[in-house]
């Protein structure tokens, strides 16, 4: 009989032995900016390839689901702006490429939504991850704003109307001035180019602060303060439900970091 | 076929709106928003499917 032993896990000899986190290296700003680059995200923590075990909950997938809208309303508006944003209303396959645009942003909208409700009543903020939720909301933000753009650049009796109405609310804010929200031009630029990139730029920072503090853990997890006790507690099919880790969830060990809040 | 792909629910008619006090609000905003709390409940209620056993 023979047995099969696991093979050893990757050694890691800390940071110093990370490539790019060298000492006597050159004093050139790309140097220092890779050097800190590689300690504030090492590849295995940029691109894991497993999860805590309190991960597997469908809560925590509404993230991921926030992203994939997100990237169909990039590449559907995309389209768009290729043929101009009067299209729709002369083309199938312009109406069709809206109602994509409009409908992964309903989405959107939706998944962020429930994302938001999940990390609130986590406490998502513990653990040093205070920046990560302050990205998110920031991102949130910038997307209602993206959003009221879009409802301008429609070119219909819709976006007249609601131009109009805003235009009140805009000015009393003092706004007004210089983001005139009866400027067509100005507000398709606006929802085309700058708020887009707005966006993109907080939901970037966010998964990277995602991947560099890591998935808040549960409430129960924090308590127990051990991975022994974190295990037997949130390891299971949802949150709370007792069972073991499997596949790409593997125990959470508690940071000193994350027991000392 | 357009009949196929049609909106389940005719959309030619003005908006309908509920009205508690001074809060007022679409029905389809309404529909959207507990449909929210549908999947933010059944997303904490319902397990989540464990593929193999990690290898390591």
């Amino acid at each position: 009989m023979t047995t099969t032993l696991p093979a050893p896990a990757p050694r890691d000899d800390g940071p110093a032995a990370r490539p790019g986190v060298t000492k006597g290296i050159r004093p050139t700003w790309t140097g220092r900016l890779r050097v800190r680059a590689v300690k504030a995200l090492p590849p295995d923590k940029l691109l894991p390839d497993t999860q805590p075990a309190y991960v597997a909950s469908w809560i925590y997938v509404f993230g991921a689901l926030t992203l994939a809208a997100f990237a169909v309303v990039v590449l559907s508006g995309a389209v768009i702006a290729l043929k101009g944003p009067a299209w729709w209303h002369v083309s199938s396959i312009g109406l069709f490429f809206n109602s994509m645009h409009l409908w992964s942003t309903e989405l959107f909208f939706f998944f962020m939504v429930v994302h938001l409700w999940g990390k609130f009543f986590m406490a998502a903020w513990r653990g040093r991850r205070r920046a990560t939720w302050v990205t998110g909301v920031l991102a949130f933000a910038a997307s209602i704003a993206t959003a009221f753009t879009g409802y301008l650049s429609q070119q219909n009796f819709d976006s007249e109307w609601i131009s109009t109405q805003a235009k009140d609310g805009i000015n009393a804010t003092g706004a007004g001035a210089f983001w005139n929200v009866l400027n067509f031009g100005q507000m398709l630029m606006w929802h085309i180019v700058l708020l887009p990139a707005v966006v993109g730029l907080f939901i970037g920072v966010h998964v990277l602060l995602v991947r560099r503090r890591g998935v808040v853990p549960p409430f129960a997890d924090d308590r127990a303060g051990g991975p022994a006790a974190a295990a037997a507690s949130v390891a299971g099919p949802g949150v709370g439900q007792g069972a073991p880790a499997a596949g790409l969830f593997e125990e959470h060990t508690p940071s000193s970091r994350e027991t000392a809040q | 076929m357009p009949a196929l792909v049609a909106a389940l629910i005719n959309l030619s008619h003005p908006g309908r709106y509920v009205h508690w006090g001074f809060i007022q609000l679409s029905v389809a905003n309404l529909v959207v928003i507990a449909l929210m709390i549908l999947v933010f409940v059944l997303a904490i209620a319902l397990p989540f499917p464990h593929g193999k056993r990690a290898r390591r």
